[in-house]
């Protein structure tokens, strides 16, 4: 009884997968190829040629304090925007789960902002934390100067990490909600009946069954924050005020495009393509061991 | 047969299309600039009467937006063989171009297809910019600007100053004084603005950004700013945010340092000439302004200010029909009634002697909304120094928004002066050698 499928002519499956095979060439590895190869040599921008020099690049990244000082803004992005928007939906999430009053009306409203592009976004934030005349910036006028993202770089740095976590926070909530609503209601029916709390139920029981979603939901909320903040500080701040809203990939931008040093740039991109395969090879390793399929 | 009748048959189509064009077709060439809006607009209409008057070529004009992205897609178009014949290039952009083996100077593309321009005309500010250290100039002279700084004359007025500050300490007391009398923002201060608060003001001093004469003697220049009179100025810069003189207004804090300016919120301003129409347009009702040229220090003596904005290149690659049309286009653009309307639509500067006296003599200056204009040529013109020929340094662009950093981190961080920009010179050093690794082997033209 072979149930597995199986090709005679070996050039069908090769054939079957050409088209994709011939995107992920022509967008992934060609580009990556390319700029692997600017990484180890200078790059004249208008294309008079280049000089091989082994590892200099990566040598004067690694040695620019100001490089580590991107590094550790980008973990820290991470780590915050992943956080706020993971909670912030999975809160909603439960909540609209438990067929409140008004569930379906919510389930629709909270899923909007994925909608918007990142720079709309970033605009329109702009506006409402505009230290002069935007609508959280109205706090200075009851305490003056307290709330400054044009000169203070902190105040900058939360600014665009509150919205993009905002932005998250629709993606994230479709998928707990899809998987909170795919846990069987007995079970939570079985603990409300055993006299558990909802706080009681979410943490003993569907936080555990929804433990792969969450493991998914991570993962792609992590590589988003280090690769999708472009768009988002490109509007709000531009890396500013004094760089310290410059992230990795806003750095990769400003020196390759605006700074036309193209190796430096590509050597960047390798690091931060090394880092995020790193860090999703990690997850997997480490993090999917704790996750329960079944 | 039927191959043979399916030949035929291409044939005829092919001879067709050689009869169905016109006989004498106009050449179409490609011009991409980086500005957009109103200064588009007056591009186009640009195109426009160039394409009327001769029917020759037929130039096609395209907006990229901006500086930086006109830049950016014409290396990427350039690149892959897609290049316009024309594009335009920021002043920060000219030594990467400069050190590229992708253009033909612009005194060879006159003289090449015949066309007789004395280059001497032009100012000399502006020529050195785009000339070679032998003085062969490179690219076309196009829309040209420089700084100045503009006063609302009823607050001038109102603290009793006649005329127009012409020292920073001047400024100072007539700021202290505004503020007393009752103006929450005395002068506006961006550090984006690092154009007219750094650059202009090393100029008009001469003060040396970077050794060689600013990077016009050789790619090994280094820069010197942590040891010369802006260290002072950026200490001062700094007293003055203290004690809430300079306003910081910028697009971040919500409302730029210009339309703070416009609407009457701050009195004093710095910026560009080529502001002068658009504060025309856009000042409110009851906001009275002039310009003057940018105040100095006691005790220097006034050298020019650079120019600013942008000039033509003429691109490799291309037919020897299109660099025709390209040199009838510069032709065209160097025509005084040209010049003047450009001058009259745009805030931009005429370039040539000729073209400023004549619109001189015009009694274009004259009156409102053009006086105050010629302020600009006459700060251009100033006796020249060492440092005031331009700046020709490599990465030039990043080493300027690493000075916006450093006013940043003074103003913002309370770091001083001293310190900062000696950690500005070092970082900026380090994009300058950088640059000079990546053109080993070629040296400045």
């Amino acid at each position: 009884m072979e149930r597995r499928a199986y090709y005679k002519n070996p050039m069908l499956p090769w054939l079957l997968l050409a088209p994709q095979l011939l995107l992920v060439l022509v967008f992934f590895y060609w580009p990556t190829s390319q700029a692997l190869y600017w990484a180890f040599t200078l790059e004249q921008p208008w294309g008079g040629g280049n000089s091989w020099v082994w590892f200099d690049n990566f040598i004067s990244i690694f040695r620019d304090r100001e490089y580590w000082g991107t590094v550790l803004r980008s973990g820290l992005y991470a780590m915050v925007t992943t956080g706020l928007s993971m909670a912030i939906a999975l809160t909603l999430a439960a909540f609209v789960d438990r067929s409140l009053k008004g569930t379906k009306f919510f389930q629709s409203i909270f899923v909007w902002p994925y909608a918007i592009a990142a720079p709309a976004a970033g605009v329109a934030f702009r506006f409402i934390f505009a230290p002069e005349s935007g609508l959280i910036g109205s706090i200075n006028q009851v305490w003056p100067g307290i709330w400054d993202p044009a000169t203070n770089g902190w105040h900058a740095l939360a600014m665009v990490i509150v919205c993009h976590a905002w932005l998250g926070i629709g993606y994230n909530f479709i998928f707990f909600l899809a998987a909170l609503q795919m846990i069987p209601r007995s079970i939570s029916e079985a603990g409300a009946m055993d006299g558990a709390r909802p706080f009681r139920r979410m943490l003993d029981l569907q936080l555990p069954l929804i433990a792969p979603t969450a493991f998914f939901l991570l993962i792609m909320n992590i590589i988003s924050s280090f690769t999708d903040s472009f768009g988002l500080i490109d509007t709000m701040t531009e890396g500013g005020p004094i760089g310290q809203t410059e992230v990795m990939v806003y750095k990769i931008y400003f020196d390759g495009f605006k700074g036309l040093d193209y190796s430096g740039a590509a050597a960047q991109s390798i690091i931060l393509m090394l880092l995020v395969i790193g860090l999703t090879f990690v997850q997997f390793k480490w993090v999917e061991r704790r996750v329960h399929y079944n | 047969m039927k191959t043979n009748w399916l030949l035929s048959a291409a044939l005829a189509a092919t001879a067709l299309t050689f009869v169905g064009s016109p006989a004498a077709a106009a050449t179409k060439f490609e011009f991409w600039y980086g500005l957009s809006g109103d200064l588009s607009e007056r591009i186009q209409e640009m195109c426009k009467t160039f394409n009327e008057s001769q029917p020759d070529y037929e130039i096609v004009c395209v907006s990229q937006d901006n500086y930086d992205n006109n830049l950016q897609n014409t290396i990427a178009a350039f690149r892959a063989n897609k290049q316009p014949t024309i594009t335009q290039i920021f002043d920060a952009g000219t030594l990467d171009l400069m050190l590229s083996d992708a253009f033909i100077p612009v005194g060879q593309l006159m003289a090449d297809n015949g066309f007789q321009i004395d280059w001497t005309n032009y100012f000399s500010g502006i020529a050195s910019y785009y000339s070679t250290s032998k003085g062969e100039l490179l690219s076309m002279p196009f829309n040209s600007s420089t700084a100045v700084i503009y006063y609302n004359t009823d607050a001038l007025a109102k603290v009793g100053f006649e005329g127009t500050p012409t020292t920073w300490t001047q400024v100072e007391d007539v700021a202290r004084k505004m503020k007393a009398a009752g103006y929450d923002c005395p002068v506006a201060f961006d550090p984006a603005g690092a154009w007219q608060w750094f650059e202009q003001f090393s100029a008009i001093h001469n003060q040396p950004i970077a050794t060689k004469g600013n990077g016009f003697g050789g790619l090994d220049a280094e820069l010197v700013v942590s040891k010369g009179k802006f260290v002072d100025q950026l200490a001062w810069i700094k007293k003055m945010y203290d004690e809430g003189l300079f306003i910081h207004k910028s697009k971040d804090a919500g409302e730029t340092a210009n339309d703070a300016f416009v609407n009457g919120k701050c009195q004093i301003t710095s910026s560009s000439i080529a502001d002068h129409g658009t504060f025309s347009k856009q000042a409110k009702d009851g906001v009275h302004w002039t310009v003057a040229m940018l105040p100095m220090l006691e005790g220097f003596e006034r050298t020019n200010s650079l120019v600013g904005g942008a000039s033509l290149w003429t691109l490799k690659g291309k037919s020897a029909e299109e660099y025709k049309g390209a040199a009838a286009f510069y032709n065209f653009l160097a025509e005084p009634a040209q010049a003047e309307w450009w001058s009259t639509v745009t805030g931009y500067i005429p370039v040539t002697n000729t073209g400023f006296e004549a619109m001189k003599a015009k009694g274009f200056y004259d009156a409102a909304p053009y006086k105050g204009r010629e302020l600009a040529i006459a700060s251009l013109t100033m006796p020249a120094g060492e440092n005031t020929r331009g700046i020709r340094l490599g990465g030039y662009p990043s080493i300027r928004a690493e000075m916006v950093k450093t006013i940043q981190s003074v103003l913002f961080n309370n770091v001083p002066a001293q310190q900062a920009l000696e950690e500005f010179d070092a970082k900026g050093n380090e994009v300058l050698r950088r640059f000079e690794a990546t053109y080993a082997g070629k040296s400045l033209l």
